[in-house]
């Protein structure tokens, strides 16, 4: 199953990666990371999807972060309300003769064409993980997708 | 005052009395400093033996262990002895040159990247790469691997660092955000954990290192004595608890004794304190302690419910929560039948061994337990010689037993001998070794010689990598596949050192030749010959539980 964790740290080199290095020296795995700043410039923000078999590898994973030194406080959503999102740019196959279809497909608030040129275009999507699924099904069924890249889920409770 | 010059003041306002290290190229400010400071310095003739040396004292002591080398290969060297510090949670310090902060990146000379090839082998570690932040660098580093679960910390100090001019501001207290170990247990688990103990028929206490870290093996013997209930104890809790009280089990496990292993099978509530259920300790897992509810006590909560099932948990030191939970038991427990069950584990399932024509291992350890009468400090190599010194010396006291639990690490009996030698210079300090692990840092001979460390080694010598041969005799249908070792002649090879060495091959010289080498002041190796194949009974054979031993000689 997979969990979204954050986990607040010491904004200082290499913790990243200390975090890195505890899941693959424990054989966690993780499948998407965000790091960034925060208003404070000493605290960095590390939000992380991790699969975990069962509830016991999950709390293993959050007792082994919080043993590192750097690590200030952990954040597990799976139980806790909160919302999450994930921006992915994706290039399609795309011609102008084919932006009413397209635009049909698009929801303006969370999905739009950003940049065309010549036979493609990338749209900006936002959204929580299943329309995000949905949307990326339906592109690559009537377009084609010709590259994806994503940010990795964020969350705030 | 300079970079080299801050370390040396704060290892001084630390208290520390003793570094063990290597000079190099990129450590030279430091040594220039050493020259003129108070602190005593031993010189290894490996980074590696410094490693150990600081762990061995860290463990003999209780105090902090401290070792220094250079940059790059002085760095790898230290990694298999930080390695095994951190496995055993024992409190060091390993202090390394970098190269100088502008060249780092550039594959210099002697340069790696020594935060990184240590990141998940010491508790935490540091680059200093201001002058300024050298002090509190060094303050948190003693701070943060002595408290909580302790263990090794590394700081790495670019030579420029060294160097680099500032004004010296001892940090008065420690005070670090993202690190709070919790120290007392909850009070409510811990309540809960008495109701538990007082309706237990087949109590065990089952002890690790925990207990020694936390110096709580008074409070373990009260609470054994108040339930009354039997304690037996992993590799690491050797000493906690004393071996020839009636309630002592002694060792659990792979090579523990067969009436501790079916103890722990058989009974109801398993009290573990600074244990962690290791593979080693537990055998088949799904099989371990089927009918026992499990109280864990640790300082790391990451240890609950890593293995076992646990029902009870309290986080915390393990001194406070026992000073607690004994507060807590008012009258003894119900266990008169259990303890009768258990002599008769004991009465029927002894540790034994045949005596022979040729000298038994066994035998030279109970010989060397005879001739100090309990008193001597004990380390050893890892294999045979390590598992015999854990059943056969009936030690009764904690740091009196120093061995390389998690990480197994051949070559650590010797320098952990000096290290605790160093600590206790009027103490007798016996290495346990086989004739394999003690090839594997035997150049440590010349730093005892000439610091007048003077350890007593037992080379229990049977020409095998013994261990390997066991299994290899047991699983692999004796197909035995580079175990024989040969050796040089230890007696000669000590006397090129200026030690002294004595060769045994009759079973009546053994404890003459031990008194002997009690008498002499000067480091001595003791060249056991003994039965080439004698084996390490009971085992349980890996995957297997508890209950099924192989008993040898039953």
């Amino acid at each position: 199953m997979r969990h979204t964790i954050s986990v607040l740290v010491e904004n200082k080199p290499g913790v990243l990666a200390r975090v890195a290095g505890l899941f693959s020296a424990r054989g966690y795995n993780i499948s998407s990371l965000a790091v960034s700043e925060t208003l404070d410039p000493t605290v960095s923000y590390i939000t992380m999807v991790i699969e975990a078999k069962d509830e016991k590898v999950l709390e293993q994973i959050k007792k082994q972060l919080n043993k590192l030194i750097d690590i200030i406080t952990i954040t597990d959503f799976t139980k806790k309300e909160h919302v999450d999102r994930e921006l992915i740019l994706v290039k399609i196959n795309y011609s102008s003769k084919s932006k009413a279809k397209l635009d049909s497909l698009l929801d303006k608030q969370v999905s739009k064409i950003i940049y065309s040129k010549g036979d493609s275009a990338i749209i900006e999507v936002v959204g929580e993980q299943e329309p995000l699924k949905q949307l990326l099904v339906i592109l690559n069924e009537q377009f084609g997708i010709k590259e994806l890249v994503r940010s990795g889920r964020i969350a705030m409770g | 005052m300079i970079g080299a010059q801050i370390l040396i003041e704060c290892l001084k306002r630390e208290g520390v009395e003793v570094i063990f290290g290597y000079p190099g190229g990129q450590v030279l400010p430091i040594f220039d400093r050493l020259y003129d400071a108070e602190v005593k310095f031993i010189l290894t003739r490996h980074e590696q033996a410094a490693a150990h040396a600081a762990d061995g004292f860290a463990r003999a002591t209780g105090k902090v262990g401290v070792c220094l080398a250079t940059s790059g290969p002085g760095a790898t060297n230290l990694t298999t002895g930080i390695a095994n510090a951190y496995m055993d949670s024992i409190p060091m310090i390993a202090i390394t040159g970098q190269v100088k902060t502008f060249l780092i990146g550039n594959d210099a000379f002697q340069e790696a990247d020594v935060t990184g090839i240590t990141r998940p082998i010491t508790k935490h570690n540091y680059l200093v790469k201001d002058v300024k932040d050298l002090a509190k660098v060094v303050r948190e580093a003693f701070y943060i691997a002595t408290s909580g679960r302790p263990g090794p910390v590394l700081i790495d100090i670019p030579s420029d660092v060294q160097l680099a001019d500032t004004d010296f501001i001892w940090p008065e207290t420690v005070n670090i955000r993202s690190y709070n170990p919790t120290s007392f247990g909850h009070p409510g688990q811990i309540k809960k954990a008495a109701k538990f103990i007082a309706s237990a028929r087949k109590p065990v206490i089952y002890a690790g290192g925990g207990v020694i870290s936390s110096d709580a093996s008074s409070e373990l013997f009260e609470l054994a004595e108040k339930i009354p209930a039997p304690v037996t104890w992993t590799m690491m809790g050797i000493g906690c608890f004393p071996t020839t009280h009636k309630l002592s089990l002694g060792m659990l496990g792979m090579h523990g004794t067969a009436y501790a292993n079916h103890a722990i099978m058989e009974s109801d509530l398993i009290i573990a304190v600074g244990a962690r259920f290791d593979d080693r300790v537990t055998g088949r897992i799904d099989a371990f302690a089927p009918n026992a509810k499990v109280i864990h006590i640790d300082i790391d909560p990451s240890s609950i419910s890593k293995n076992v099932r646990v029902d009870i948990p309290i986080v915390g030191d393990a001194k406070n929560i026992l000073i607690e939970l004994n507060s807590h038991i008012k009258k003894s427990s119900d266990t008169t039948d259990w303890l009768k069950t258990v002599t008769g584990f004991k009465r029927k399932h002894p540790l034994r061994y045949k005596e022979g024509d040729k000298i038994k291992p066994q035998h030279v350890i109970e010989q060397i337990y005879e001739a100090t009468n309990g008193e001597a400090i004990i380390t050893t190599e890892v294999g045979q010689n390590q598992m015999w010194a854990c059943q056969w010396f009936k030690y009764s006291s904690p740091r009196t037993f120093i061995s390389s639990g998690g990480l197994g690490t051949m070559g650590f009996g010797f320098p952990a001998a000096m290290g605790a030698k160093v600590g206790f210079p009027d103490k007798v300090v016996f290495d346990i070794a086989g004739d394999g692990s003690i090839q594997m840092n035997i150049q440590e001979l010349a730093t005892c010689v000439s610091n007048k460390i003077n350890v007593k080694v037992a080379i229990l010598n049977n020409g095998y990598l013994g261990m390997v041969r066991q299994w290899q005799e047991l699983f692999y249908k004796r197909r035995y596949s580079q175990v024989n070792i040969t050796s040089p002649d230890f007696v000669k090879l000590a006397e090129s050192y200026g030690a002294v060495g004595i060769k045994i091959t009759n079973p009546k010289d053994v404890r003459p030749a031990i008194d002997k080498a009690l008498a002499i002041d000067n480091t001595v190796f003791l060249d056991f010959h003994i039965e080439p194949e004698e084996n390490v009974y009971p085992m349980v054979p890996a995957g297997e539980a508890l209950n099924r031993m192989i008993e040898g000689l039953a």
